[in-house]
């Protein structure tokens, strides 16, 4: 449209307009059933592989995270796991040193001291763009594992933390051997988490976050405080982080410092781009396809996996930007249009 | 003499040793991402791939440990270019996030690479004679090799800076650190200039892999395990800057090994604090353009 149309109609239909268009976005699709109904098949039909589904619950549930700032609000963290970390922690030290080892109220103590450290460290670091920011986001993730090496007394240190008791769910369901327990659990939790995150994205904040991430210099101009939008961002997305931290030592009653690993922020990263960013349900295909040639692949060979998840990356940046999705959406539309765009 | 001055001695000695190695494989890095900016992770990985080669010259061909660090330097150094020509340079004007996943798989792939051919297992170099033994420097004696490390250090960095601040290739090379748009409109190639650079930064990495086999253990996961320490003594340094990325690079050996020695639990805590610090006040380094 262009700039003298757009005058000549009234402000009203204006807002109406795009009061529609966002309304119609934020409509549920009947696609966005299927990876829910995935998640409940694979309940039925891999009943003794849970524990690896619970894994790759909160694989998902860690990458929808990221997808939240790297691919909506446009942050390029190397330092994700730092809240997957404190959300572990906080949980593996409410049990093994406050014998408090309820999963609930873990859980939610868990979240909220992971948004804290999102929070405050977000609030200096976010300042920053390009490499600077790369840089410190790095450096915090190594710091609090720095941190948690040179108090080993209290965290155990490399070799995890020990007399880890998590206590039955809600007071009755016991944790089985299967895992099958905690996949609810993790699910029901993943899918709360997923409706939060949709809305948010499809909210005016979400907006502003796009716009901040496709220029940062005209939400400036049109004085979207950015520096508060990305902080809140942050915020949200380090509460799930640490949420997912939460759940995986709650799920393994193991955490050691090797979550706040380069490798681990690289990792959930990997997942996501190779999934697809800014598309919520990138998070899910690229996590469940990463644990799963993982899963596979690794037995056989280490070297091998280690090789192709370089391959596929590189790949990726130069042929496919849009991850998994985004290339299946270009496939789509290439027998829609029937090969002609 | 009192015990701490021998102490403190020691520590400085040590940390400088370990300071010029960073700073050979780092300085590399700093000129690149401050022409281009692009964010190179793969920088380790050139590190290592030199190790592994001076490695193989001198086990498996039996040539001596000097000149195959200087073939190790020079044959990385050549071998970077098509990697620079087909796919970093495709990347110049990406963000950010494509530049660190490019380099990233690349990385990936390197290190997977060497562990299929050379194992997991940390590898070890056949050193001359002279370098092996321990040297007096008045006041305690220090190894050797650790003495060869700040010579070869000493003599690079005054190389590196005659190159930088006296020839003419040099002063085209902090144009275009400085300001790229301008000095490509005054006649500057920037890009054959980026990939003469990447080269030899290249290849100084791959020298500097070569001498850190002994000092800090040669492993496929060398790429990464350090890169870290050469992503901060960049970014601390400066882009860019040979002066900020020595600096750096001394701070950064000195503070590690004094950590080492005096608090042994707390040492890389107050590295990362320190470097965390810098960024928040300083956030393009300390020598680095605003």
């Amino acid at each position: 449209m262009a700039a003298s149309d757009a005058n000549a109609v009234p402000a009203v239909t204006m807002r109406a307009r795009a009061i529609e268009y966002i309304g119609k976005r934020h409509r549920f699709h009947v696609w966005e059933a299927l990876p829910w109904i995935l998640i409940a098949a694979a309940y039925f039909v891999f009943p003794d592989r849970m524990t690896f589904g619970t894994q790759v619950l909160i694989a998902i549930m860690f990458a929808l995270s990221l997808d939240l700032i790297l691919g909506y609000a446009g942050i390029v963290t190397l330092g994700h796991a730092a809240f997957f970390g404190v959300g572990a922690y906080t949980v593996a030290l409410l049990t093994a040193r406050l014998n408090w080892g309820e999963p609930v109220t873990s859980l939610i103590i868990a979240t909220l001291i992971s948004a804290a450290a999102g929070f405050i460290s977000g609030w200096f670091l976010l300042r920053y763009r390009g490499l600077t920011l790369l840089m410190l986001t790095l450096a915090t993730a190594i710091l609090l594992q720095e941190a948690g090496n040179y108090r080993s007394d209290i965290t155990g240190g490399y070799d995890g933390v020990p007399g880890m008791e998590i206590w039955k769910l809600f007071g009755v369901f016991e944790n089985d051997l299967y895992g099958r327990t905690y996949y609810i659990y993790i699910a029901v939790l993943l899918f709360l988490v997923f409706l939060v995150v949709r809305r948010i994205v499809y909210s005016p904040f979400g907006a502003a976050l796009t716009g901040i991430r496709e220029n940062v210099r005209r939400m400036h101009a049109i004085g979207s405080p950015v520096h508060r939008r990305l902080v809140a961002a942050y915020t949200i997305a380090a509460g799930i982080a640490g949420m997912a931290g939460a759940l995986f030592a709650q799920s393994t009653a193991y955490t050691t410092l090797g979550v706040f690993d380069f490798e681990s922020s690289a990792k959930v990263m990997v997942m996501l781009i190779l999934g697809g960013t800014g598309r919520l349900y990138g998070a899910f295909a690229g996590a469940t396809i990463y644990m799963l040639l993982e899963d596979h692949l690794a037995k056989l060979s280490p070297e091998f996996w280690q090789f192709g998840i370089g391959l596929l990356l590189v790949l990726a940046v130069l042929f496919a930007r849009r991850g998994l999705l985004g290339l299946i959406e270009d496939i789509g539309i290439y027998f829609k249009t029937g090969g002609k765009s | 003499m009192p015990q701490s001055i021998v102490i403190l001695i020691s520590i400085l000695f040590d940390g400088l040793a370990y300071a010029m190695v960073l700073f050979i494989i780092a300085v590399g890095l700093s000129i690149t991402m401050g022409l281009m900016g692009f964010v190179n992770l793969a920088h380790g990985a050139f590190a290592m791939a030199g190790g592994y080669l001076v490695v193989t010259l001198t086990k498996s061909w039996g040539v001596p440990f000097l000149p195959s660090l200087v073939i190790a330097a020079v044959v990385i150094g050549i071998a970077s270019i098509p990697f620079e020509r087909l796919l970093y340079s495709k990347l110049y004007k990406a963000t950010e996030l494509d530049q660190v996943l490019l380099t990233i798989g690349l990385a990936f792939m390197t290190i997977a690479g060497y562990t299929y051919f050379y194992g997991p297992a940390p590898l070890t170099v056949p050193l001359p004679e002279f370098l092996t033994g321990q040297i007096d420097i008045g006041v305690r004696t220090v190894p050797s090799y650790r003495a060869f490390i700040i010579a070869v250090g000493a003599v690079l960095i005054a190389v590196l800076w005659y190159g930088f601040e006296r020839t003419n290739l040099g002063a085209k090379i902090r144009a275009a650190v400085d300001n790229r748009r301008m000095a490509q409109s005054v006649g500057i190639n920037v890009d054959r200039l980026f990939t003469l650079t990447f080269a030899v930064g290249s290849g100084l990495a791959a020298l500097g892999g070569g001498l850190a086999i002994q000092t800090f253990g040669l492993t496929p996961s060398f790429a990464v395990l350090y890169l870290v320490f050469f992503l901060i003594i960049v970014s601390v340094g400066g882009l860019g800057s040979l002066k900020g990325t020595l600096i750096a690079s001394i701070m950064l050996g000195v503070f590690d090994i004094g950590g080492k020695y005096l608090y042994s639990d707390a040492g890389g805590f107050f590295i990362y604090a320190l470097t965390v610090l810098v960024l928040l006040i300083k956030p393009a380094g300390l020598y680095g353009r605003e």
